[in-house]
């Protein structure tokens, strides 16, 4: 058993060997200079709104919807898929990246009808972030909240 | 006959009396394009959906093969077939409208081996005069049962593999055909402990190198009585690693080897990283390729080996790994 084991951990490795990845700087060297390329845009939107005589609240809140807006119809278009191939977490991270996760399932799912498809399936990827960031505020908040108590905050 | 261990040697090999294939898009601008019987341009091949659309290819590729054997469709008395879907919902609804029985088949991406397995061994044993073997598979309909939907923005390792969007189906007989099926190696599931889903080849590389070990075994044989040694959808990574394990056990098959999901695209313009996988991939190769090859007398003796991942996304959540699984079936002119 325990021979099988170690031939099995010993395969593991070789094959961790032999498979070829992602060059991990390239990688990291495009996500950085798309997820900067989208917050460029987010500014300028803000600043354009905001010239136009937006509150900075309203610039911001409009700046996201335009930024989802966009994601939401690339996503239609099946063109976010090839920005987020080559600039990955770059598209991915910032808000456009969760438009897309929610917008896709429901094109997907669309076929399985408007309850049972996309009623029950469309937060199947964005489900888990809407879910633990919720609940990590919660937890942030109560830590807050005890720390004010204590005086260790005012 | 039983042979050896785990294999058949038919006394009477049933022969491939007809094959068809038909193929998407991406599939008919690979190398092996002007070789299908049809390439289909519609996606969802004129359905509603990717499940349907994998069915209609199943359908067509059957109605193709049944026509082209020319013994009347009621002289096929059964139909073995399978897909990559859950509950093999494109072999139910692709079959459906033959009126031929059916035996639904899941081997994963080795489902073709499986199929003429069976349909050989029913043939050989006079229980029917002309069977039906035929698999499918589907870009769309698979990366939405295993992955994720298709307009959703990721990143592909570069270990992955292209789902061939197509089927593949054979008609076997006791007589009618040139290439004949001389012997079988079922397959056993072999794991190697492999978690990672995006990298099959090196799941299925191990099963594909038991098989084709236990075949030249169980009937004597040195790897260069084959003029080729054909696997399923292994890949870049897989190929590499079967030639690796065969050769630790003394056993070189470098020269035969050949590799159904690194014929069917061209991995550098296709995008398709380490080549075409599916139950459609070696069925289609099969049909479009390694047949017409021997029925030109280029090669005289092949072992196919289609490969196949068993996985499911609830056993890959559930932390389990991804078990391989490979069948051979020998073809000689």
């Amino acid at each position: 058993m325990e021979e099988k084991e170690k031939q099995k951990k010993a395969y593991q490795e070789y094959v961790k060997q032999v498979t070829p990845t992602h060059n991990i700087f390239l990688s990291m060297l495009r996500a950085f200079f798309c997820g900067g390329l989208v917050c460029l845009l987010g500014q300028g939107l803000i600043s354009w709104f905001m010239s136009s005589g937006m509150e900075k609240d309203a610039a911001a809140a409009w700046e996201l919807l335009v930024l989802v807006g966009l994601a939401v119809l690339l996503t239609g278009f099946n063109l976010f898929s090839k920005l987020v191939k080559f600039g990955g977490a770059g598209f991915l991270v910032p808000i456009t990246g969760f438009a897309n996760s929610v917008a896709a399932p429901a094109i997907e799912y669309q076929k399985e009808g408007q309850v049972f498809g996309i009623g029950c399936k469309i937060f199947t990827i964005a489900g888990p972030v809407i879910l633990y960031g919720i609940f990590t505020s919660w937890l942030l908040g109560l830590i807050y909240f005890i720390l004010q108590q204590c005086g260790v905050l005012a | 006959m039983k042979q050896g261990k785990a294999s058949i040697r038919f006394e009477q090999p049933p022969e491939v009396v007809a094959a068809a294939s038909v193929v998407g898009k991406k599939e008919g601008e690979g190398p092996l394009g002007a070789c299908f019987d049809e390439i289909e341009q519609d996606p969802m091949a004129g359905q509603d959906n990717w499940e349907a659309a994998e069915s209609e290819l199943q359908k067509r590729a059957a109605e193709t093969a049944i026509r082209k054997a020319a013994v009347g469709k009621s002289r096929i008395r059964y139909i073995f077939a399978g897909d990559l879907l859950g509950q093999g919902i494109a072999t139910s609804f692709g079959m459906a409208g033959l009126g031929i029985p059916v035996f639904g088949l899941y081997g994963a991406c080795s489902t073709m081996g499986e199929s003429l397995h069976l349909g050989a061994m029913t043939v050989a044993g006079n229980c029917a005069e002309y069977v039906l073997c035929a698999t499918s598979s589907h870009f769309g309909s698979a990366e939405k049962q295993f992955r994720f939907p298709l307009e959703y923005g990721n990143q592909r390792p570069l270990s992955a593999t292209w789902t061939v969007t197509g089927a593949g189906a054979v008609v076997l007989g006791r007589q009618g055909g040139t290439v004949r099926i001389t012997g079988a190696t079922a397959g056993k599931i072999v794991d190697y402990g492999i978690k990672d889903s995006m990298n099959m080849g090196a799941a299925m590389a191990p099963a594909a190198a038991d098989t084709i070990y236990r075949n030249l075994v169980d009937f004597g044989l040195e790897p260069g009585y084959y003029d080729k040694i054909i696997t399923g959808d292994l890949g870049t990574v897989g190929k590499e690693i079967l030639l690796q394990l065969l050769k630790d056990k003394n056993m070189d098959i470098e020269k035969q080897h050949m590799d159904c999901g690194l014929e069917i695209y061209d991995n550098e313009k296709q995008d398709t990283h380490a080549g075409g996988s599916g139950c459609g991939c070696s069925a289609t190769v099969l049909a479009a390729m390694i047949l017409p090859q021997m029925e030109k007398r280029k090669w005289r003796r092949v072992l196919f080996v289609p490969t196949g991942a068993l996985l499911s996304t609830v056993s890959f959540n559930e932390g389990q790994s991804v078990p391989g699984i490979a069948h051979g079936i020998s073809l000689e002119y």
